[in-house]
C-alpha cells in the first residue's frame, strides 16, 4: 500500500550551502494494510524526516515515495487516506482556540457539505473508538485536558476521515507512563482494524510491544529490517546489539 | 444533554476567568495604569480642546507675543507674529494622533504582510521579501523626502502620513518574521496543512491570533514612531504646506528666536506635549508586555 | 545521616490558591547512598528536589526541616542557602543542557561561575580537566561553544561541572530523559562513578523511569500528587511493590519482550487529583482498585519490610 523506493534527503549546511547533510539516505521499505511498522532510532538518524516525507510535509530529493502506486502529493485526497499525530499534543493544539477547533478545520476542509446531525454522528464514532466521552473534551481548552486525552483527540481527529494510514511520530513520549499504555493499547486496536501504521520511536520496547516490522535506522540509513520477532529476538547488525543492550530493563541489570 | 449544559456555564467561567485575569493584572501593572492615562487624556485634549479654542490657528491679528493669559482665550499666549498658541496646539495635537494612526497603521498592515509572507513561506519568497525590507530600510528617508518635496506643490497630511508608513514597515517585518518562524515550527500548523488548509488562511486564522498581543504592542510601537518622525521631519521644515503641526510650532519658534525672547509658550507645549504623548505610549508599551507574559507577572 | 527531611512543605502560590506540590514529605539519604525518586509528572518530585536547594523563587517553604551532615540547611531564605549551593548540595535542573548560554565558549562559562562562588578558576582547572577526561571528553571541549557538542557531551559537562566541589549531596532531576538509549546508559553510569569515586558523597536522582532507577538507584522512593507512595530497596519495590499506584505503575511498563498480540498490559485509568484543593484521605482512591471505606482516611506512611515504607491500608504487615 505504502512503498517507499530508495527515498533520500540532503540539506544544503555550511557557508553560503557549501555542504551537504544527508537526514535520509537511500531508503526502502513497505507497509500494508493492517500492519503496524516500527521506525526505530536514535536522535539524527532521520525517522521523524521520513515521517514528515510520507506525509508530503517535507520534499524529497531523490527516490518515490508511492500510496497505492500514485506519487503523494501534499493534497487534499491524499490527506484523506494517510493522517498524523505529532509528538508534543500541547504544540498540536492552537492555544488560543478550543480542542474542537481541530474537528471544525476537518470538517471544513473534507466534510463541507454534511448536516450538523451526520456530522454530530460522525464525530460521537470517533470519539468512541478512541474511548473519550464527548462531554469530557467538546468545548474545552487545551490546557484544561491531559497529554493523553490531547493525543487521543488528534487520533480521534484523523479517524473522522476514513483514512488507511497513519503516522504516529513519538506520539507517547511525552505522555506519563501510566497513559502511555492506554494509547499504545489504542493503536493495537486500530491495527486489528485494518489501519496501516507507521509508528516512530525511539524506544525499543515500544516498538517491540506494538509493531509486526521493525526498521531501524542510524544516521539516515536502514541498518536492520525484519518482522519484530526476529529483529528482537536475533538482531544481525551490531547497532542494533548495541542499542538492545542499553535499554535499561526493570529486571535486567546492566552489567 | 444535561450534561453539556452543565458544561456551558463552567465554560463561560473559565473564558471569563482568563480574560479576567489579564485585567487584573492590567489594572495593577502601574507602568500600564500611568501610561494609558496620561496618553488617554492627551487623546482627550485632542478630541475636546479644539472646541474651546477662540481664533483659527493660523490666523494674525492677535496681540504679538503674547504671554498666557485668560483675556480674549489666548490660554496659551500668542506667538511673535500674533497667532493663538492654544488653537495652533490643539490643532496640532489632533493632527499628531492622526498621523500616529495613520502612519503607523500604514506601516503596520505593510509589516504585517510582509512579515507573515516571509515568515511562513521561507525559501526563495523570504530571501526577496528579505531584500526588499533591507533595500528600503537603507534608503534615506530625509533625501527621499526631499526630492518628493521639491515634486510635490502642496504636501497635505495624508501624503505624510503615506510617506511615514511606507518608510518604516522594516523593523516591524523584520519582527513579526521572526515571531512567525518560531510559530511555523508549532505542530498545529502542521495539523492545519494536513486538514487540506490554504497558506493564507493558516496565517490569518492560527498564526496571527496567536501573536495578538504582540502585534498590538508593535502598533504602538509605530503610532509612537510615527508621531515622533512627523516631528521631525516638520522641525526641518518638511511637514505639511497647508496646516500647522505641533513639529511645525516648534520649528517656528526657533527660527523666530523664541527662546532667545523668552517667548517660553511658544515652543514648551508642543515640545511637552510630543514627549508626553510618545513617552506615555512607550511606558505603557512596556506596562503591556509584563501584562502579556505570564513569566513577567508578580503576584 | 547525610540528609535528612523532616514533614517539609512546599506550595505554589496562584491566584487560585495554593498548590500543595509537596505535603508533608519525610526521608532519609545515608551516606553513599543513590536514592531515585520516581512519579508522574505533577506528583511534586521535580519541586522537592528544587525545594532541597531552594533555587525556585515561585515556591514558597511552608513548613518541615532540612538537615545536611548534621547541619541545618535554612530552605526557607533564598540568600542563607547561597553559600551551601554548589558546595554542599548542588542540582542539576532538567534540560540544563539546554540551559547552557549560546553565546559563551565553556572554558569561559565554567570561569565565570568559578568566579561567581569567590574561587580562582586557575586553581580548579587541573582537576577540571582531569574529570573531563574521566567522563571521556578531552580538555580541548572547553574552547567550543555550546552547540557545537551532542547532547550526551553536554549533559556529561553539566554533571562534572555540578560536583566540581564535591557536594555532598547532588540532586539529577531528568538528567537521562532527553539522550539517546546509549548516552542515556552511559550517563547514568557516570553518575554511579561519581558517587564511587567519592565526588558525591550521595545523590537523589528524580525521574519518570522507573527502569533507569532499576540500574543506577539503591534505593526507590515513589511520590503521588504531592505525598509519599512507598519506599524500598530496588529489589523491594520491583519484586514486591505493595502500594497499588507503584504495582500498577510497574504493570504498565512494556520491557522488551512483551507484545501486544500476546499480552495486553494496562495503564492506570483517571487523572491525578488537583493539588489546588486536593481530597481529603488517600490521594489515589479514585483511581485505586484496592479502595474501600477505609481510604477516606489518609493511610500512614509505615514500614512493612526491613527498609520498606509504605502509604496504603492494604499493604502487608512487617
Amino acid at each position: 500500500m505504502l512503498t517507499l523506493e530508495h527515498v533520500s534527503k540532503t540539506y544544503r549546511v555550511g557557508a553560503f550551502g557549501s555542504k551537504t547533510l544527508a537526514a535520509v539516505a537511500d531508503v526502502s521499505f513497505t507497509v500494508e494494510p493492517g500492519e503496524v511498522l516500527a521506525l526505530i532510532g536514535e536522535s539524527g538518524s532521520g525517522k521523524s524526516t521520513i515521517g514528515r516525507m510520507i506525509l508530503g510535509l517535507t520534499t524529497i530529493t531523490s527516490g518515490r515515495i508511492a500510496f497505492d502506486g500514485a506519487d503523494v502529493t501534499p493534497s487534499k485526497e491524499y490527506y484523506r487516506r494517510a493522517q498524523a499525530v505529532f509528538q508534543d499534543p500541547f504544540s498540536s493544539f492552537n492555544p488560543i482556540f478550543k480542542a474542537d477547533h481541530v474537528f471544525a478545520t476537518v470538517r471544513q476542509g473534507f466534510f463541507p457539505h454534511e448536516t450538523n446531525g451526520a456530522w454530530r454522528q460522525r464525530l460521537t464514532r470517533a470519539l468512541d473508538a478512541v474511548c473519550l466521552c464527548p462531554e469530557d473534551v467538546l468545548g474545552k481548552f487545551p490546557h484544561q485536558l491531559s497529554g493523553g486525552q490531547l493525543q487521543r483527540v488528534l487520533v480521534a481527529r484523523a479517524l473522522l476521515l476514513d483514512i488507511e494510514l497513519l503516522v504516529a511520530d513519538e506520539i507517547i513520549s511525552m505522555l506519563d507512563a501510566s497513559t502511555r499504555i492506554d494509547v499504545l493499547n489504542l493503536l493495537g486496536d486500530l491495527k486489528n482494524r485494518g489501519l496501516a501504521i507507521v509508528f516512530i520511536t525511539h524506544d525499543l520496547s515500544l516498538g517491540n510491544y506494538i509493531s509486526d516490522t521493525t526498521v531501524i535506522l542510524r544516521q539516515g540509513r536502514i541498518v536492520e529490517h525484519g518482522p519484530t520477532p526476529d529483529v528482537f529476538g536475533r538482531p544481525e547488525h551490531e547497532y542494533t546489539k548495541a542499542l538492545l543492550s542499553a535499554v535499561p530493563q526493570l529486571h535486567r541489570r546492566w552489567s | 444533554m444535561t450534561a453539556t449544559a452543565a458544561q456551558e456555564p463552567v465554560q463561560k467561567l473559565e473564558r471569563m476567568s482568563a480574560f479576567r485575569e489579564t485585567l487584573h493584572f492590567a489594572l495593577r501593572n502601574r507602568k500600564l495604569v500611568v501610561g494609558t492615562s496620561i496618553a488617554g487624556a492627551m487623546l482627550l485634549f485632542a478630541l475636546v480642546g479644539p472646541a474651546f479654542s477662540r481664533h483659527p490657528a493660523l490666523q494674525y491679528g492677535g496681540k504679538l507675543s503674547l504671554a498666557p493669559t485668560t483675556k480674549d482665550g489666548y490660554w496659551f499666549g500668542t506667538t511673535l507674529l500674533g497667532q493663538d498658541v492654544y488653537a495652533q496646539f490643539v490643532t496640532g495635537l489632533r493632527l499628531a494622533f492622526t498621523v500616529g494612526a495613520l502612519g503607523g497603521g500604514i506601516a503596520a498592515v505593510v509589516g504585517m504582510l510582509v512579515g507573515f509572507t516571509a515568515g511562513y513561506r521561507s525559501g526563495v519568497v523570504d530571501e526577496v521579501l528579505n531584500m526588499l525590507t533591507n533595500i528600503v530600510l537603507v534608503i534615506p528617508t530625509f533625501a527621499l523626502l526631499l526630492v518628493i518635496a521639491s515634486y510635490l506643490k502642496v504636501r497635505g497630511i495624508m501624503t505624510e502620513s503615506i510617506f511615514i508608513g511606507l518608510t518604516s514597515w522594516p523593523w516591524a517585518a523584520r519582527a513579526i518574521r521572526a515571531q512567525t518562524f518560531s510559530l511555523v515550527s508549532r505542530d498545529f500548523v502542521d495539523m492545519a496543512r494536513l486538514s487540506g488548509r490554504r497558506t493564507a488562511r493558516i496565517i490569518f486564522e492560527e498564526i496571527a491570533p496567536n501573536m495578538s498581543s504582540y502585534l498590538f504592542m508593535m502598533f504602538i510601537l509605530l503610532f509612537g514612531g510615527a508621531i515622533l518622525i512627523a516631528a521631525t521631519l516638520d522641525f526641518i521644515g518638511l511637514g505639511p504646506s497647508n496646516t500647522i503641526s505641533l513639529g511645525m510650532m516648534m520649528q517656528l519658534s526657533v527660527q523666530n528666536a523664541a527662546l532667545q525672547l523668552h517667548l517660553w509658550w511658544w515652543f514648551l507645549p508642543p515640545g511637552l506635549a510630543i514627549m508626553a504623548v510618545v513617552g506615555s505610549l512607550y511606558v505603557m508599551n512596556v506596562g503591556l508586555d509584563e501584562v502579556f507574559n505570564p513569566k513577567l507577572r508578580t503576584l | 545521616m547525610t540528609l535528612v527531611v523532616d514533614d517539609l512543605k512546599v506550595y505554589y502560590r496562584s491566584l487560585s490558591g495554593d498548590v500543595k506540590a509537596v505535603d508533608g514529605v519525610s526521608l532519609e539519604v545515608a551516606d553513599g547512598e543513590i536514592m531515585g525518586l520516581a512519579g508522574e509528572s505533577g506528583c511534586g518530585k521535580s519541586t522537592l528536589g528544587k525545594a532541597l536547594i531552594k533555587l525556585d523563587s515561585r515556591m514558597e517553604w511552608i513548613g518541615g526541616h532540612v538537615t545536611l551532615d548534621g547541619q541545618d540547611l535554612p530552605v526557607w531564605n533564598d540568600s542563607a542557602m547561597n553559600p551551601h549551593r554548589f558546595a554542599d548540595v548542588s542540582l542539576v535542573p532538567q534540560y540544563a543542557m539546554s540551559a547552557l548560554n549560546p553565546t559563551r565558549k565553556l572554558g569561559r562559562m565554567v570561569r565565570e561561575l568559578l568566579h561567581a562562588r569567590g574561587i580562582d578558576a586557575h586553581e580548579l582547572l587541573p582537576e577540571l580537566e582531569r574529570r573531563l577526561q574521566l567522563v571521556g571528553l578531552e580538555p580541548s571541549v572547553l574552547d567550543l561553544y555550546p552547540i557545537e557538542l551532542s547532547g550526551g557531551m553536554k549533559q556529561r559537562i553539566v554533571l562534572v561541572l555540578s560536583t566540581l566541589l564535591n557536594p555532598s549531596l547532588l540532586i539529577a532531576d531528568e538528567i537521562t530523559s532527553a539522550l539517546d538509549v546509549s548516552t542515556q546508559k552511559a550517563v547514568a553510569e557516570m553518575l554511579v562513578g561519581f558517587r564511587d569515586r567519592g565526588f558525591v558523597k550521595s545523590a537523589i536522582v528524580i525521574t519518570h523511569d522507573l527502569s533507569i532507577l532499576a540500574q543506577v538507584a539503591d534505593t526507590i522512593l515513589v511520590m503521588y500528587a504531592g505525598k509519599l507512595a512507598e519506599k524500598g530497596t530496588v529489589d523491594e519495590i520491583v519484586d514486591d511493590p505493595q502500594h497499588p499506584y507503584t504495582k500498577m505503575l510497574i504493570g504498565s511498563l512494556p520491557e522488551v519482550g512483551v507484545r501486544f498480540s500476546e499480552q495486553r498490559l494496562a495503564g492506570i485509568a483517571g487523572r491525578p487529583p488537583s493539588l489546588l484543593e486536593p481530597p481529603t484521605g488517600c490521594r489515589f482512591r479514585d483511581r485505586c482498585p484496592l479502595a474501600s471505606a477505609r481510604c477516606a482516611v489518609e493511610p500512614p506512611y509505615r514500614s512493612c519490610g526491613e527498609s520498606h515504607l509504605v502509604a496504603c491500608w492494604e499493604a502487608k504487615e512487617c
